[in-house]
């Protein structure tokens, strides 16, 4: 069986200040990471491995992305396809998902395809159910917990105020929580090999895996963004002073005048 | 396809270094200098006064948009009710539609359905559009995406809008990967030009570091999921009337492959602090469970819900469920309080549809006074047992 998980690197957004005096994000010096769900995507795919079965660790990204596939190799992937290409720049998440897809339909046969639920620095959680949909192939969303039994799929699912149990057909696609399962930390042995220069891993780029330039990165892309800003702040705020006693006499007299207790 | 800097015009302002989404691009020796960051996606060309950026990036004329109209609500069921962020968005899709004069669509999938298509004329559905199946009793993506395609494809909407639950977020992506179209996730404002039709949909990004607005500039309908709790639903209103109409239902094989072997409410005791009056919240600041305790003392008093951030929730002195910000729910309370929370951005942007929010915390330079209406600055382990004294005598 082939299991392809995708993966991705990301900043680590609980690493990102804000300048004080100006409001502004400061992005340098943010440390990237592999992002914490898509780590239990692997863990699942390490433990759900045979024998003669195969994980590969897929990403798209520039170049330094490799940085997850040796560290997914280290914990247990047989190899990585790195997918980068400069016409795979400013993908909204349809053109990403059609890269993916395409290079998924590269590698020939796959079982199942396995994923975080989203990334923490889109947070968008679209990734998982449009490349299930470009491969044609059901998908099972939010999975907590996974076994495969007679060539089927059967997982639990949590959809906040339902548990489900649900079962099917491979190939699929699943988008994991981080309370599948613990993962493991990267084996040395195993990691070093992966730096090497004779590791297995692919980079391919958009001829590589049959990739129209305008169905990828920014050209392929059905959104746009048009503008950022820092979200907003600006309320006019009153300082409640004194001993904890009398601020607190203070603002409750306060709220009980605005009716609000 | 690529963006450049024109050195001779660029005088290392800086606007492009904080329109870029990416940390693209930096100014160094009065110079804007692309680092290997910019993914050539734009969104510095219009910063520029200068005319300093270059780009080949072609102006995409739009395509005919004309025969869409109309703004859709998909609208989610939640055990044998309706789920409130339904009647949300039809609040939203009321003063969206208004803005063009356009009329607003719910869409009800499943299979006995009947029962909610008043409530949702009440709160403002002008058209109820039913899909009926006896697969469809219980949500699966596939069945649901076919039903759905169908709809859109037959009226075509010009806004489509789902709620950013966890059944929508599974939906909507499947759903625009079919048709082709765009999609922004988890948005928390909406407008609508007048003269385009062009959807302005406003969403946290970056960990709720920066706010995007993102636009579908090539296709109809505009799909977006809206964060639930986010958007006013409409009181209902006995006088209004609508349309109903029933759509057949064509289901292939290939949609049934997933069975549902059991289905079960969650363990967890749903806390609805969405609509709760007053949210009495604690971060890193509380220190412990007790902290948390004495949260839920006051609570008591002033008929709160208590939610946190998420440290005290990786800490175990709250449970999952209770957390506010981008990661956990959305707010807007009549009154928010603060306590021990410097205020990360990912909170605030879980709490600024709050009308009151009084900030407790012993940093004078807490991020979460910027945001504050009643700023205290003291020991939030002294201030709350004051706070539970002044609540509990009479006013």
């Amino acid at each position: 069986m082939r299991f392809v998980v995708l993966i991705k690197q990301v900043p680590d957004t609980s690493e990102v200040k804000i300048d004080p005096k100006t409001g502004n994000l400061i992005r340098t010096g943010v440390p990237t990471i592999l992002n914490p769900e898509d780590r239990h995507a692997l863990e699942a795919a390490i433990r759900l491995k045979g024998g003669d079965d195969e994980v590969v660790a897929m990403t798209m990204g520039p170049t330094q992305s490799v940085d997850v596939l040796t560290e997914a190799m280290g914990m247990g992937a047989d190899r990585g396809c790195l997918l980068s290409d400069r016409f795979f720049a400013g993908a909204d998440t349809w053109a990403t998902s059609y890269t993916l897809g395409k290079a998924i339909q590269s590698l020939g046969d796959f079982d199942l395809v396995l994923c975080g639920r989203q990334a923490i620095d889109g947070d968008t959680a679209q990734i998982g159910p449009q490349v299930a949909e470009h491969l044609g192939v059901p998908q099972v969303t939010y999975v907590n917990d996974l076994r495969l039994e007679d060539g089927r799929l059967i997982a639990r699912r949590d959809l906040g105020d339902r548990v489900e149990e649900v079962e099917t057909p491979l190939p699929a696609l699943v988008t994991v929580l981080a309370s599948l399962n613990e993962p493991r930390f990267p084996d040395l042995k195993r990691l070093l090999a992966a730096c090497e220069e004779s590791a297995n891993i692919q980079v391919l780029d958009a001829a590589d895996i049959g990739v129209m330039a305008d169905k990828s990165g920014l050209r392929g892309s059905y959104t746009r963004v048009v503008e950022t800003f820092s979200p907003k702040k600006g309320r006019e705020t009153e300082q409640i002073e004194g001993s904890p006693v009398e601020m607190a006499d203070r603002l409750i007299g306060i709220l009980r005048d605005k009716k609000v207790l | 396809m690529a963006i450049w800097i024109v050195e001779e015009n660029c005088k290392g302002c800086g606007l492009c270094v904080k329109a870029c989404p990416y940390g693209g691009v930096e100014v160094e020796d009065e110079l804007a200098r692309l680092t290997d960051r910019c993914t050539s996606c734009g969104a510095c060309i219009d910063s520029c006064n200068l005319e300093a950026i270059g780009s080949d990036l072609e102006d995409e004329t739009a395509p005919d948009f004309s025969d869409y109209r109309d703004v859709w609500v998909f609208t989610e069921q939640s055990g044998d009710r309706l789920h409130p962020v339904s009647l949300e968005l039809l609040g939203e899709a009321t003063r969206l539609a208004g803005v063009k004069g356009h009329r607003v669509h719910a869409v009800l999938v499943g299979h006995d359905v009947d029962r909610f298509t008043a409530e949702l004329i009440l709160h403002g559905a002008d058209v109820v559009h039913v899909a009926r199946h006896p697969e469809l009793e219980h949500y699966r993506t596939l069945p649901y995406t076919r039903a759905l395609a169908g709809m859109v494809l037959d009226h075509k909407p010009e806004v489509f809008l789902m709620g950013a639950t966890p059944l929508g977020r599974d939906l909507a992506p499947r759903l625009s990967r079919r048709l082709d179209l765009g999609l922004t996730a988890d948005c928390t404002e909406l407008r609508i030009d007048r003269d385009t039709g062009g959807l302005w949909q406003t969403r946290p990004a970056f960990g709720g570091n920066i706010m995007a607005t993102i636009l579908s500039h090539k296709s109809r309908p505009q799909m977006a999921t809206v964060r639930p709790g986010v958007m006013a639903a409409l009181p209902a209103d006995p006088s209004r009337t609508g349309e109903v109409i029933e759509h057949p239902v064509d289901l292939e094989p290939g949609d049934l492959v997933a069975r549902i072997l059991s289905q079960s409410r969650a363990e967890k005791q749903a806390v609805d602090l969405a609509s709760a009056r007053i949210v009495v919240a604690g971060g890193h600041g509380m220190g412990s469970e007790e902290g948390f305790r004495k949260l839920f003392d006051l609570a008591d008093v002033i008929g709160a819900e208590v939610g946190g951030t998420r440290i005290p929730v990786e800490e175990g002195w709250l449970p999952p469920e209770r957390q506010i910000g981008q990661t956990g729910q959305a707010v807007h309370p009549e009154l928010y309080f603060a306590f021990g929370i410097s205020g990360a951005i990912q909170h605030r942007a879980g709490i600024t549809g709050s009308r009151y929010i009084v900030a407790v915390n012993r940093d004078p330079q807490a991020p979460i006074f910027e945001v504050a209406d009643y700023a205290m600055i003291g020991d939030v382990h002294k201030i709350v047992p004051a706070l539970i004294e002044a609540a509990g005598r009479e006013g």
